[in-house]
């Protein structure tokens, strides 16, 4: 393929790799990023293998996709044109699927997913619950093509947006379609997208950047990753076009460091746009030119934050610096710059294409379009999912979701990670939008949505995101140097039963002042999971400082751990174990934890079969145990006493 | 091995290489330090000084940088990676027990290598894969809903 240089040529290739296209073609689909982790690699090798010894080469193509967002069943595949849908599968299943489904056209039973609600099997991906309660518009080729591909972007109306606002509209007509879309940032601020662009449009100065905020920090947020990875061409098109409606020449794309095939797949996606001549000089013919860099990441959160980011492009320190002024209007090397995060630039070319009055259907008053979010924690699904915004959570969480794990209990959500808050149940139907999470103390940030059931400590959970965001504090500004460490210290006091009643108004008084005198994004909102966390849970605070109990036996110096004598088999396995030599007994003995030299590492009870469950862990109450190892014999089983 | 690090001598031709497709340039130092590391597998003290004359920048603006991003390591890494997750899911899955177990088994702490040089062991914010919760990677092998009776027997393969 040479370079493409005007917009019918662009149309007479999509033809032609549209032609060679046969839509009746058998295609095994497989998530080639994240079920990586589960040996996806294997499953591929095998299906090409299978298929080259029964000589299918013709007959089926394997593709290597993106993520198709149901992470908790991987690894995952899926077989067009049927849309039938296997999970967590090996490379040993490979030789059966190829034989009944490539071959027979039947269905291979023990892969199909099953409703756990139900109980009903359900073999194709379109009825599966978690599939079907989703919107997918900026995720809808992500897990469909191949992402180093960029014929089968093109064939997807790749480039078709872009074509679009080149031939037809004028950059002005650009940035008031977007604003009319109602776009808001999707990195976590909620900015509307279509006046960023019009106030770094307008800014003076003939030098501009364009920049991609790929740094996705946050614990427990994988969408942007998923976007890079499963369909970059999007967001290379997506800044396209806020180049040509803003007028710049130069792009840069920061990364996490920590995702190599988002940075492995960007940089295929952008060698291939340049050797079809929509990167580069006079793209499709018109006087739009852009390069695009990519930026890697060095392992610092605070570089989320867009001032510190810009820092860190400039080869220094990520420290955030005062605004204003604002990138728009002094950013990158004192230049005008337009800083959007990947999704939102991802979600550009639907707009151009279907129209901002297409886009703004899904939403609410205030907020337009469809946000990802990750679904992670103690939750049945875990993945990713897309849905309108203005979604109630609680549909998310357990119609999508799939629900808690095991039959347990809901405590809360923790929205937008370490700068979020938590949700509790009372609060689950409420609409996910900025303003109505702003208003309980959470916020909609990046999308990472962790679930929490009743086996979490919410004091825990708060010293976790305080130390997480004490260690990535950059030190520039006390409130959040300082601040961050006095409240880390006194959460660490309090999780360790040394905790005074004073403590939770300290909390709150230091929270606000580090929430409303810090400077930068990471010091504003990192005191939101212990502000929320003591609203909505304040007497998890009361039992750790008044009564140094955990009620959720997390706080490891609040806990004990005992074997049950009338459950214990005398196996001697928590015995070998043990690395502190506290559990005594024999072989056909009772065991016993000496409390005294017991470390409280866990190990008894994670290598305890799970037949006996004889260990427990408990805070706040004694389990009687003799003082010596007995026989097993002589303790009455079934507990009956 | 130990001996081995030790007496490896800095290939500087190695770094001159590196430095001279960026000299001159503005805003590379990042950069140039991720090939450097790549290159050598930490930044050692005698390159820095290399840097710093090549980009016409201060040692302490190259200190500064360096100590700065977790990615940078200013002292030999051991053979093998450790990368105990420490994001959220993981968190609230016992992630903390794992770490322990780690650490207690190889007598390091989060940050150091084993004075043999077969392990560094780090913890990482996020690894992306909360599906896996808990999970450890080892080099590029991940081990998922791991739990501390299963750290030892996977240490164990590692040479």
């Amino acid at each position: 393929m040479g370079k493409i240089r005007t917009a019918d040529e662009l149309n007479s290739l999509r033809q032609s790799i549209m032609e060679k296209i046969d839509p009746n073609k058998t295609c095994v689909r497989i998530c080639m990023t994240g079920c990586r982790a589960y040996g996806a690699e294997e499953i591929r090798d095998a299906f090409n293998e299978e298929i080259r010894r029964r000589g299918l080469e013709d007959k089926v193509e394997v593709r290597e996709t993106g993520c198709h967002g149901f992470c908790a069943r991987a690894p995952v595949i899926v077989i067009d044109p049927q849309d039938i849908f296997y999970q967590q599968m090996t490379a040993d299943d490979v030789a059966d699927i190829v034989d009944k489904t490539l071959v027979k056209g039947d269905i291979v039973d023990r892969l199909v997913y099953v409703d756990p609600a139900s109980g009903e099997k359900i073999p194709f991906a379109h009825d599966v619950p978690f599939y079907k309660g989703q919107t997918k518009n900026v995720l809808r080729k992500c897990g469909i093509i191949d992402p180093t591909n960029i014929s089968h972007y093109i064939a997807r109306d790749g480039y078709a947006a872009l074509s679009k606002v080149l031939t037809t509209m004028t950059p002005e007509q650009v940035i008031e379609t977007v604003e009319h879309s109602g776009l808001r940032g999707r990195g976590g601020a909620g900015f509307p997208t279509g006046r960023k662009w019009g106030l770094v449009r307008s800014a003076p100065g003939d030098t501009k950047y364009l920049v991609c905020n790929g740094d996705e920090g946050d614990p427990g947020a994988f969408m942007d990753r998923a976007v890079l990875e499963g369909d970059p061409h999007s967001v290379l098109e997506g800044m396209l076009i806020a180049a040509y409606a803003i007028g710049v020449k130069v792009g840069y794309i920061y990364v996490r460091a920590e995702y190599p095939i988002a940075v492995e797949h960007l940089k295929i996606a952008i060698s291939q746009a340049e050797e079809l001549g929509f990167l580069g000089e006079n793209i499709l013919g018109s006087e739009l030119s852009l390069e695009i860099r990519v930026k890697e990441g060095a392992g610092a959160f605070v570089c989320g934050e867009e001032t510190a980011l810009l820092m860190s492009i400039e080869g220094k320190r990520g420290m955030p610096r005062p605004r204003p002024p604002f990138p728009a209007q002094s950013g990158l090397w004192s230049k005008p710059t337009n800083i959007n995060n990947v999704e939102t630039y991802a979600n550009i070319t639907s707009i151009i294409l279907n129209g901002a009055d297409w886009y703004s259907r899904v939403g609410t008053e205030t907020s337009k379009g469809t946000k990802i979010f990750s679904l992670a924690g103690k939750i049945n699904n875990t993945g990713l999912v897309e849905v309108p915004i203005g979604i109630p959570m609680r549909k998310v969480i357990f119609d999508i979701g799939g629900g808690i794990p095991d039959g347990r209990k809901f405590k809360a959500v923790q929205m937008g990670g370490p700068s979020g808050g938590c949700v509790p149940e009372r609060h689950l139907d409420l609409p996910i939008d900025y303003g109505s999470l702003d208003a309980i103390g959470s916020i909609m940030g990046s999308g990472g949505m962790i679930v929490t059931d009743e086996n979490t400590c919410m004091v825990d959970m708060a010293r976790y995101f305080l130390s997480f965001t004490q260690s990535e504090s950059c030190g520039k500004c006390t409130p959040c140097r300082l601040g961050t460490k006095v409240m880390l210290d006194t959460l660490t006091r309090i999780t360790q039963g040394e905790g005074s009643e004073k403590d939770i108004e300290l909390l709150e008084s230091l929270g606000k002042q580090v929430r409303d005198t810090s400077l930068c994004g990471l010091g504003r909102t990192c005191p939101n999971p212990v502000l929320t966390t003591i609203r909505y849970f304040r007497d998890e605070y009361e039992a750790h400082i008044k009564e140094k109990r955990c009620p959720a036996v997390v706080c490891d110096a609040l806990c004990s751990y005992y074997i049950l004598p009338d459950k214990c088999q005398g196996c001697l396995i928590c015995l070998r174990a043990c690395p502190s030599q506290a559990v005594k007994g024999g072989k056909r003995m009772v065991h016993i934890i000496d409390q005294s030299k017991c470390i409280k590492c866990g190990i008894c009870l994670s290598v305890c079969p799970a037949r006996f469950s004889a260990v427990v862990k408990v805070s706040g109450e004694h389990v009687s145990t003799p003082e010596e190892p007995i026989s097993v014999s002589a303790v009455m089983k079934g507990g009956s006493a | 091995m130990k001996a081995g690090i030790e007496s490896q001598k800095l290939d500087l031709t190695k770094l001159d290489k590196i430095l001279s497709k960026y000299k001159g340039q503005a805003g590379v130092l990042i950069s140039v330090l991720q090939e450097v590391q790549a290159e050598f597998g930490w930044v050692p003290r005698e390159a820095i000084k290399g840097i710093a004359d090549a980009l016409e920048v201060s040692l302490g603006q190259v200190y500064g940088v360096l100590t700065f991003y977790a990615q940078f390591y200013l002292t030999p890494r051991g053979r093998n990676t450790i990368r105990v997750c420490r994001g959220t899911a993981c968190h609230v899955r016992g992630t903390n027990a794992n770490l322990r177990a780690v650490e207690r088994i190889l007598v390091v702490k989060e940050g150091e290598t084993t004075s043999d040089f077969k392990f560094s062991l780090e913890t990482v914010a996020c690894l992306g894969t909360c599906f896996l919760a808990p999970v450890m990677m080892v080099n590029r092998n991940y081990y998922g809903k791991l739990t501390p009776g299963k750290v030892e027997t996977i240490l164990k393969q590692y040479d």
